[in-house]
């Protein structure tokens, strides 16, 4: 197969797996045997392209010319790559979680469930791999609608209202400033192609870039840099998988992967540099990564105390591509990688949790380490990714945009890096104490041991990946180091 | 020999077809004459458009008579291109109504339905394709009478009330346009488009020609229904058939629009239009309260055609919008948003009309739990929906794309800004119609079936066309474009 093919291929294999989960409808085995096989055939792909990209072949390819000069067309690129290799790895494992989840939780609409979600990570396939600025918009609204139905799943009036705060957010940003900034960067720079060094250089005055660059940071709503992360704790009511893949990888990565491929390739760091206004991008992102941690460090509920660490994990993507320096840059994209396997893990265990004890809130977790070691396990190893302690992969990340905030001055960064560190271990550490050293409360115990074997097998593959990326980091910190090169 | 007279046959073949549906006196081969009638319209409005991309203006002498003295038929890219959106609306409506109208329209009315289909047709593609104003008013009336008797065939007694109130608006419009015409042939002696073209320039700074263009600019917006004259618009949609719904939503309001560009960019002339009567100042704000106080009252609506009927009073404000910009860009948009629009809202009405036909009702509140029970209506209505907000892969978005494109080009960027937030509103009011369908639970004695296969496909042509040019925009694109450059260049 040649890299083209299997580039086209990332598109159609899920949209075709999707079509055939629907003719499955009345049979939950082969349509789930589906949905795990196309998952599996994806990651294939994707490492085919990768395959191609280490031997220096980097296929691109034009869907369609929709409009004259703005063609849907796919292109391989080196944070795309890493954030496609990712999605899609983490989509196998979460297809066996849902197989185990949904079945031991008697959800029903099982089938548009499984098919929403083929559409979503075909569009996150869009997201990764798209070649300019219009086609990754178009796989940006998709994915939105796509995940809507997984939000508002349940259809309780709490689902429901969700759901409208999800597509408003969502839908009113990327509507309302997003796509105004798109159609302005292509009436003044008369391309939306990404390229190395941006496009906007020279062709708009600092006060109107500046404008341009609040227009993108608020219009991608997907990467919930506050105040625009309300969408994101509500949308914790979807069943566990959905906010394990979609609301910890896919989804919200989809938002800070298209931040930094409109920093890097659309304005340019060397542009973003000269102008003076852009500096506020590294002081809000800042602030949300502390609001966001305290704000977590008040929840009792598991799943709201994680959705929050997600808020504040993914303002460090941002604020390290704001300080603009290439080691932070390349920091940046890992955290992308690292996060997704940290955060994934620790959504898969509250989900083991809730489907062996209906247990939803921090403080009813004293003592259930013993009975549940392997999930309790995998969460402690995904809180210290979180935190950024070794070993596991949040260390590495956090290291580069370290060194990065220090390389270029700014010991804002540093600084919160610093405290957030400080508040991360302090919500986190917490519950594995609880989990592990206090002893169980009786009367609200039942009998129950570990979550089915599905559940358990995907966050231990979950967790082991987290260290492994921490003992391995070169294929990935390779990736990142391409992409934050190129633009050094 | 056949391919000369076709400018000719566009409009007779219908025209005849109408009496002969009367004579054969039954239902069944009236529907048959009429789909028929209507493919072979839309075989040569294809055929026309052709021929007039390759070869640029197209002139036809009715009768022989030379212009001015004679009916002088006159196509060029703008309304060879509306000629196509009536001729395919009318070729995809007409199979629907097959089935549709044995449920909505009683059995007596059934052949005086197809009749009056076919003269309307016949008007509206009239008013296209002449190039004489004194015609094009005779067409609009055969147009209008006919649509009015269609909206009066509705089951509900209200259709007469609703009927009633568009023969009364309609007419006033219709009388307003004659008054125009008469005083431009009462300056120019001439009633051939071309020729008052020519003449205008040199009576342009007279009172009366001034008079004229208001007279024509407020009679043709009655048509159109641009806010605030588009009163007898929601219960005229609410009350007809389905059928007739979707047939004149998406064509006849189209239309209008084309009788006001022909007017304000080739009869009158841009720089007359919009230069010395600043109609761009009129025009651009009633576009916007058009988008916004319609698309806000279709929050609110219980009946879904009523919502619907309100979002067109709205997308009509994104149709005047683009033309208000005066510029290729913006006429580009206004042009390629008549066709999208056109879609989109005969898709809507026709899924519509697959609800109603299981149902018996358009009522927000009997259509819960259905999306399980009627998935193909109802996933026709989510796209539609979707296209009418303007989401990518839909014909909506490329609309909306150029409006905002042609806002920013002519720096008003605030009216970039509300073109997108008029979209955020369609989300509000499509959401709504989503969250009932496919979140809420049915009640017990909800239908359990889909819409019949013959409702079906027809709704599905037209929402694979939303797809569809939404994703390959060579043609709409290319032929509004075309069309654009054509008008703002004065139709030389």
């Amino acid at each position: 197969m040649t890299p083209v093919t299997a580039l086209w291929l990332t598109l159609a294999l899920p949209l075709a797996g999707a079509a055939l989960i629907v003719l499955l409808d009345r049979y939950p085995n082969p349509r789930e045997a589906v949905s795990l096989v196309t998952a599996g055939l994806l990651f294939g792909l994707v490492v085919r392209l990768w395959f191609a990209a280490r031997a220096g072949e980097w296929p691109a390819l034009v869907l369609v010319e929709t409009l004259p000069g703005l063609p849907l067309a796919l292109a391989v690129e080196p944070l795309g790559l890493l954030f496609a290799l990712v999605a899609s790895f983490l989509w196998i494992v979460t297809s066996l979680y849902s197989i185990g989840y949904m079945r031991d939780n008697r959800e029903r609409n099982q089938t548009r469930f499984y098919v929403c979600f083929a559409v979503a990570l075909a569009s996150t396939m869009g997201v990764a791999l798209s070649a300019n600025m219009f086609t990754l918009f178009v796989c940006y609204e998709v994915l939105t609608l796509s995940t809507y139905p997984l939000v508002a799943h349940s259809g309780t009036a709490e689902a429901r209202r969700a759901g409208r705060l999800y597509l408003g957010l969502l839908i009113g940003t990327s509507i309302g400033l997003q796509l105004l900034a798109i159609v302005w960067t292509w009436m003044l720079a008369g391309t939306l192609d990404f390229r190395v060094g941006g496009v906007l250089a020279g062709v708009a005055s600092p006060f109107l870039t500046g404008i341009l660059l609040v227009l993108y940071i608020f219009g991608i709503g997907k990467a919930a840099l506050m105040p625009l992360h309300r969408w994101l704790p509500a949308a914790m009511v979807a069943p566990v998988p959905v906010s394990a893949l979609l609301h910890a990888v896919a989804v919200v990565k989809a938002g800070v992967f298209t931040v930094l491929k409109v920093l890097v390739y659309i304005f340019g760091l060397d542009l973003l540099g000269q102008i003076v206004s852009g500096n506020w991008l590294l002081y809000v992102a800042g602030a949300s990564i502390i609001m966001a941690s305290v704000i977590a460090l008040r929840s009792d509920n598991l799943k709201r105390r994680l959705a929050y660490s997600t808020v504040s994990q993914l303002s460090y993507v941002i604020m390290a591509a704001a300080i603009l320096a290439p080691l932070s840059v390349a920091g940046a994209a890992l955290h992308i990688a690292a996060h997704a396997f940290g955060k994934i893990t620790l959504f898969f265990a509250a989900g083991s949790i809730y489907i062996a004890t209906h247990k939803t809130e921090v403080s009813q977790l004293d003592g259930i380490g013993r009975r549940m070691p392997w999930t309790m396990g995998a969460f402690a190893v995904g809180s210290l990714s979180m935190i950024g302690l070794p070993p596991a992969a949040g260390f590495v990340s956090k290291w580069y945009i370290v060194l990065g905030a220090l390389q270029a001055g700014r010991p804002f960064a540093v600084a919160v890096i610093v405290l957030s560190t400080l508040l991360n271990a302090a919500y986190f550490l917490p519950i594995i104490y609880r989990a592990f050293f206090r002893a169980p409360n009786k009367p609200s115990h039942g009998k129950h041991g570990e979550a089915p074997l599905p559940i358990v097998a995907a966050l231990t593959i979950s967790a082991s990946l987290t260290v492994l990326l921490f003992l391995f980091p070169g294929p990935a910190l390779e990736l990142a180091h391409q992409f934050a090169g190129a633009n050094g | 020999m056949i391919a000369q007279h076709l400018p000719a046959l566009q409009v007779v073949v219908p025209l005849l077809s109408a009496p002969l549906c009367l004579l054969l006196n039954r239902a069944r081969v009236a529907w048959l004459l009429s789909t028929a009638a209507s493919w072979v319209a839309l075989v040569i409005a294809v055929l026309l458009l052709q021929q007039v991309l390759a070869t640029g203006t197209l002139s036809y002498e009715l009768g022989g008579w030379a212009a001015p003295w004679g009916i002088e038929y006159r196509l060029d890219p703008v309304n060879a291109f509306v000629l196509v959106i009536v001729a395919g609306i009318g070729s995809v409506v007409m199979p629907f109504a097959a089935t549709s109208v044995v449920h909505e329209i009683a059995a007596e009315h059934r052949v005086l339905f197809y009749t009056t289909y076919l003269l309307c047709l016949a008007g509206l593609l009239g008013i296209a394709i002449t190039g004489d104003a004194f015609n094009l008013f005779v067409f609009l009336e055969i147009s209008s009478l006919s649509s009015y008797i269609m909206i009066s065939l509705g089951r509900d007694r209200r259709a007469l009330t609703a009927s009633y109130q568009y023969l009364i608006m309609g007419t006033i419009g219709a009388t307003f346009i004659l008054i125009g015409v008469g005083l431009l042939y009462m300056m120019t002696g001439t009633l051939n488009m071309l020729d008052l073209a020519q003449r205008i320039p040199s009576v342009a700074d007279t009172r009366t020609v001034r008079v004229a263009l208001a007279f024509l600019t407020v009679g043709i917006s009655i048509k159109l229904a641009l806010f605030p004259l588009h009163l007898w618009l929601p219960n005229a949609y609410v009350y007809a058939p389905s059928v007739v719904t979707a047939f004149l939503a998406a064509t006849a309001t189209k239309v209008a629009v084309y009788m006001l560009l022909r007017f304000l960019f080739t009869v009158f002339g841009a720089e007359l239009s919009f230069e010395a009567m600043v109609m761009h100042l009129v025009l651009l704000p009633l576009a916007l309260l058009a988008v916004f106080s319609a698309s806000v009252v279709a929050i609110y609506q219980d009946n879904l055609k009523r919502m619907l009927a309100y979002s067109s009073v709205a997308q009509i404000g994104y149709i005047i919008l683009g033309i208000s910009f005066a510029s290729v860009t913006g006429v580009t948009a206004g042009i390629l948003h008549l066709f999208n629009h056109a879609l989109m809202k005969g898709a809507l009405f026709l899924a519509l009309g697959c609800v109603f036909y299981r149902l018996g009702s358009v009522q927000l509140r009997d259509i819960a739990g259905l999306g399980r029970r009627m998935p193909w209506t109802f996933a026709a209505i989510v796209i539609g929906g979707l296209s009418l907000i303007g989401v990518p892969l839909t014909v909506g978005f490329i609309s909306k794309w150029y409006l905002v494109l042609a806002a920013l080009e002519g720096g008003l960027w605030w009216v970039a800004v509300l073109v997108l937030l008029g979209s955020l509103l369609a989300v509000a009011y499509i959401w709504r119609v989503v969250e009932v369908a496919f979140f809420q639970p049915a009640p017990r004695n909800a239908p359990s079936q889909e819409a019949p296969l013959t409702l079906l496909l027809p709704t599905w042509a037209l929402i694979g066309a939303n797809v569809y040019f939404g994703i390959n925009t060579e043609l709409t694109v290319g032929v509004a474009h075309r069309a654009a450059e054509w008008l703002i260049g004065g139709g030389g």
